[in-house]
C-alpha cells in the first residue's frame, strides 16, 4: 500500500499531535468511550507513580480529580451520534503538567438544559470560600442521595475544595440542543 | 449472626463483619461502578446487627482511597452506628490513615464532626 495524499495527511496529523504533546507537557490524552474499565486504566497510570515520586500528596489529588471527572463522563455524558448510531459515555481526557501545577481537562457532550445547570453550579462554587465549600459538602453528604446514575452530587464540590483552585469551564454549542462541555481542574504542586 | 466477608478488588474494599470474632473492618480502595449495589449488603448486615449488637463494637475503617459516591455510603454506615450510640450501645470508629495522606486524616475528622459516634484516629506508615 503506497502513501496516498490522504494517509500522508493522516501521518502529519498524528505527528503534529505528538509534537504538541511534547511542547505543552501533556502526559496523557484519551479520546473515546469512558467506561468504568477505561476510568480505572487511566487513573491507574497516575496511581502507579504514587509510590515513586516525592509529590505523592499532589498525585493523590490528581488521581482523585481524574476519578471524579471521568466518572462524571461515564455517568452523565450525552451520547455522541455518528451516522445514526449513538455512542454513549464518549469523552476526551487530557492531563498536563508543568513545574507549578497539574491540569486535568475533560470534554463531553451535554444537553443545553443540563449545561445551564452545570454552569450555574460551577459558577457558584467558584464564588465560595473554603469554609462554605466544606459546609456545602457536608450538607450534601448528609442530605443528598445517590442518584440512579450512581453519583452523589459531590464530585464538583470536592474537586473545588480539595484543589483550592477555581474551576475552569466552558461550553461550545454543537446544535440547538447540545453543547460540548470542557472542564479543567488545576492541582497546584 | 452469619459473618459477611467480601474480598477486595481493584475498585472495591475488603469487608469483614464478623460478630463471633468481634472483627469489623472496611479496608482498601472504594470506587466501585455501582456504590449502592456494593454497599447494600453491608448496610443490611449492620442494620440487622444493630438490633442486638455486642457490648462493644469497634469498627475499623482503613481505606487508602474512596471516591465521593463512596463517601455517601460510608456516611450511611456511620449513621447506623450513630443510631446505635443513641440507643445506648458502645461503638467506636477506628479511622486508620497513612501518615502521608493528609486528605484521608482530614476526612476522618470531618466524619467525626458530622456523626455522634466516638472516633479514634490511627496513623500508620504504609
Amino acid at each position: 500500500m503506497g502513501f496516498t495524499g490522504e494517509s500522508k495527511g493522516f501521518i502529519n496529523y498524528i505527528y503534529d499531535r505528538y509534537k504538541n504533546l511534547r511542547i505543552k507537557d501533556i502526559t496523557l490524552v484519551f479520546e473515546g468511550q469512558i467506561t468504568h474499565q477505561v476510568m480505572k486504566a487511566l487513573t491507574g497510570l497516575v496511581e502507579e507513580q504514587l509510590d515513586e515520586v516525592e509529590d505523592e500528596k499532589v498525585l493523590r489529588r490528581v488521581y482523585h480529580v481524574m476519578v471524579e471527572s471521568l466518572q462524571n463522563i461515564n455517568r452523565h455524558a450525552e451520547a455522541y451520534e455518528y451516522r445514526g448510531h449513538p455512542y454513549p459515555g464518549m469523552g476526551l481526557v487530557l492531563v498536563a503538567k508543568n513545574k507549578e501545577r497539574f491540569q486535568v481537562t475533560t470534554g463531553n457532550i451535554v444537553e443545553d438544559a443540563h449545561a445551564e445547570e452545570i454552569a450555574l453550579f460551577l459558577g457558584k462554587l467558584n464564588t465560595m470560600d473554603q469554609d462554605s465549600l466544606d459546609d456545602l459538602y457536608k450538607k450534601q453528604l448528609r442530605e443528598g442521595a445517590v442518584t440512579p446514575k450512581g453519583g452523589a452530587g459531590l464530585g464538583f464540590i470536592d474537586i473545588r475544595r480539595k484543589t483550592g483552585n477555581l474551576l475552569d469551564y466552558s461550553f461550545v454549542s454543537i446544535d440547538e440542543e447540545t453543547s460540548f462541555f470542557i472542564f479543567t481542574s488545576i492541582i497546584t504542586r | 449472626m452469619e459473618t459477611l466477608r467480601i474480598e477486595q478488588t481493584d475498585d472495591s474494599p475488603q469487608v469483614i463483619l464478623d460478630m463471633e470474632d468481634n472483627h469489623f473492618e472496611l479496608s482498601g480502595k472504594s470506587l466501585p461502578e455501582d456504590v449502592v449495589d456494593f454497599y447494600q449488603p453491608v448496610l443490611d448486615w449492620l442494620n440487622k446487627y444493630s438490633e442486638a449488637p455486642l457490648s462493644k463494637t469497634i469498627f475499623n475503617i482503613r481505606l487508602i482511597y474512596f471516591n465521593t459516591a463512596s463517601s455517601k455510603l460510608i456516611m450511611d454506615i456511620l449513621l447506623i452506628f450513630e443510631e446505635m450510640v443513641g440507643e445506648g450501645h458502645d461503638v467506636v470508629i477506628r479511622w486508620h490513615s497513612r501518615r502521608s495522606d493528609d486528605d484521608m486524616q482530614e476526612a476522618g475528622k470531618e466524619y467525626e464532626e458530622m456523626v455522634g459516634v466516638p472516633f479514634e484516629h490511627i496513623v500508620f506508615d504504609k
